[in-house]
């Protein structure tokens, strides 16, 4: 039967159910997507880690582009 | 929350816009299919970043937009009768029917309660047996799962007294539709939370049979920057297929368990969509075998004949034709305190997200 966890978000929480996940995949610290009362989807570590990783690279390889530019005073496409 | 700071970063939104406007080559326009995206884009004024031959615009993914006035009519007409109690999502509430709306009845005394998920529906069905509750089914892939899980309890519990009117739609056949009217789009930013229950396979038509891109996005405005690039570059190199911007929550098979209870509980039916009309296979229909908690086959009533709002373009709107500007009846006759159409009741809609960020 449907069991309920309790999330928080700032100051307030909430309770929903978790009878659409996979109750063996989830644990007590994990988040998860929330929509009108039940919790959709386990929020995937991993992935959300590879996602910041893919912002990080793209802000490095602007910043490199950056330097190239001004060194060779040119504009690269 | 976690992360958040990251999704929301200004310098990487400037470094997304830089890109794009680098490769962008020719005017593109991409279509965000999903209410919160349009809500998400407005707020963070994401257009004005964007470079001029990048248009995004709004389509039919505001689940009270798309519902019928008839729909609306038949909800009001429940509520009038003595022995219902109507349970509803609070963006419906507000929106005008033929000659009234759930609003006004409730202040004629309606008993019409808004209800954050259809699990207190059930509650309030549990502590009031001697009443029909009625639970206003709308919205897509997103709520129809919870829809489903509420009927199959009450069909587990003997909750006789818990009914479903069901106005569920898929998003598909809407985003085919707009392609074969000849809606002019260059690509699609996916739904996010519609795509975390049905995975990415529901959006192989899209490159397959019309050549065009869809981008599952996030709603953050980093995600939805990276998502338009990610658009771009298919657009560009000629590669249209389906992408997951969105992974941290979206799996490419999506939610089985919630497919499933969808599955269990109801069946395609045609429906009608403000703008598009009537869609193949594109409405949820409650199944025989649970017909017991289908509102429409349960509970007689009668409805009243549908008026359509003079002026009002809702419907072009959502078929990204117009945009809410265009619309004579914007923030003068129509505004979110006092709306003419769907557009501008729920916080999703375009007019309403417009009136709010980009007046």
């Amino acid at each position: 039967m449907a069991t309920w966890l309790c999330a928080l978000l700032g100051e307030s929480s909430y309770e929903a159910s978790l009878e659409m996940l996979d109750m063996s995949e989830i644990q007590v610290g994990d988040y998860v997507l929330i929509h009108t009362g039940f919790a959709l989807q386990k929020l995937d570590e991993e992935e959300a880690l590879e996602t910041l990783k893919t912002f990080e690279e793209f802000r490095n390889l602007n910043k490199d582009l950056d330097i190239e530019e001004q060194q060779h005073n040119t504009r690269i496409t | 929350m976690k992360h958040i700071d990251e999704y929301r970063d200004k310098e990487l939104v400037r470094l997304f816009a830089e890109e794009i406007k680098k490769i962008a080559s020719r005017p593109v326009k991409i279509m965000e299919v999903c209410g919160g995206h349009t809500m998400s884009i407005q707020k963070f004024g994401l257009p004005y970043l964007l470079p001029e031959n990048v248009e995004l615009i709004s389509g039919p993914g505001c689940p009270v937009c798309v519902t019928s006035r008839k729909y609306i009519d038949q909800a009001v007409a429940y509520s009038r009768l003595p022995d219902v109690i109507i349970t509803t999502y609070g963006d419906l509430l507000r929106v005008p029917g033929s000659t009234s709306s759930l609003d006004q009845e409730k202040a004629l005394g309606a008993d019409i309660r808004i209800v954050y998920s259809v699990l207190d529906a059930l509650l309030i069905a549990k502590s009031n047996r001697r009443k029909k509750i009625v639970f206003l089914g709308i919205g897509f892939e997103t709520t129809a799962p919870g829809s489903a899980a509420a009927i199959i309890k009450a069909a587990m519990a003997g909750l006789r007294n818990f009914f479903v009117f069901s106005a569920h739609k898929v998003m598909p056949p809407a985003m085919e539709a707009l392609i074969d009217e000849g809606v002019m789009i260059d690509g699609y930013l996916g739904p996010g939370h519609v795509s975390t229950i049905t995975g990415e396979k529901i959006y192989y038509p899209i490159p397959e049979k019309y050549g065009l891109g869809v981008v599952i996005s996030g709603f953050e405005p980093v995600d939805v920057m990276q998502s338009v690039l990610m658009l771009v570059q298919q657009i560009e190199n000629k590669t249209p297929k389906v992408e997951i911007q969105y992974t941290r929550v979206v799996k490419p098979e999506g939610n089985l368990k919630a497919q499933q209870m969808m599955e269990e509980v109801f069946e395609f039916r045609d429906d009608w969509w403000r703008g598009l009309g009537v869609l193949k296979n594109s409405g949820l229909k409650i199944r025989e075998q649970y017909a017991r908690h289908d509102a429409e086959q349960m509970i007689e009533v009668e409805v009243e004949e549908t008026i359509e709002p003079k002026g009002c373009i809702c419907g072009e709107i959502l078929k990204g034709i117009k945009k809410p500007k265009d619309c004579k009846l914007f923030g003068t006759v129509c505004t979110p305190t006092d709306p003419v159409g769907a557009c501008m009741v729920s916080n999703e809609g375009s007019c309403a997200a417009y009136y709010m960020y980009n007046r």
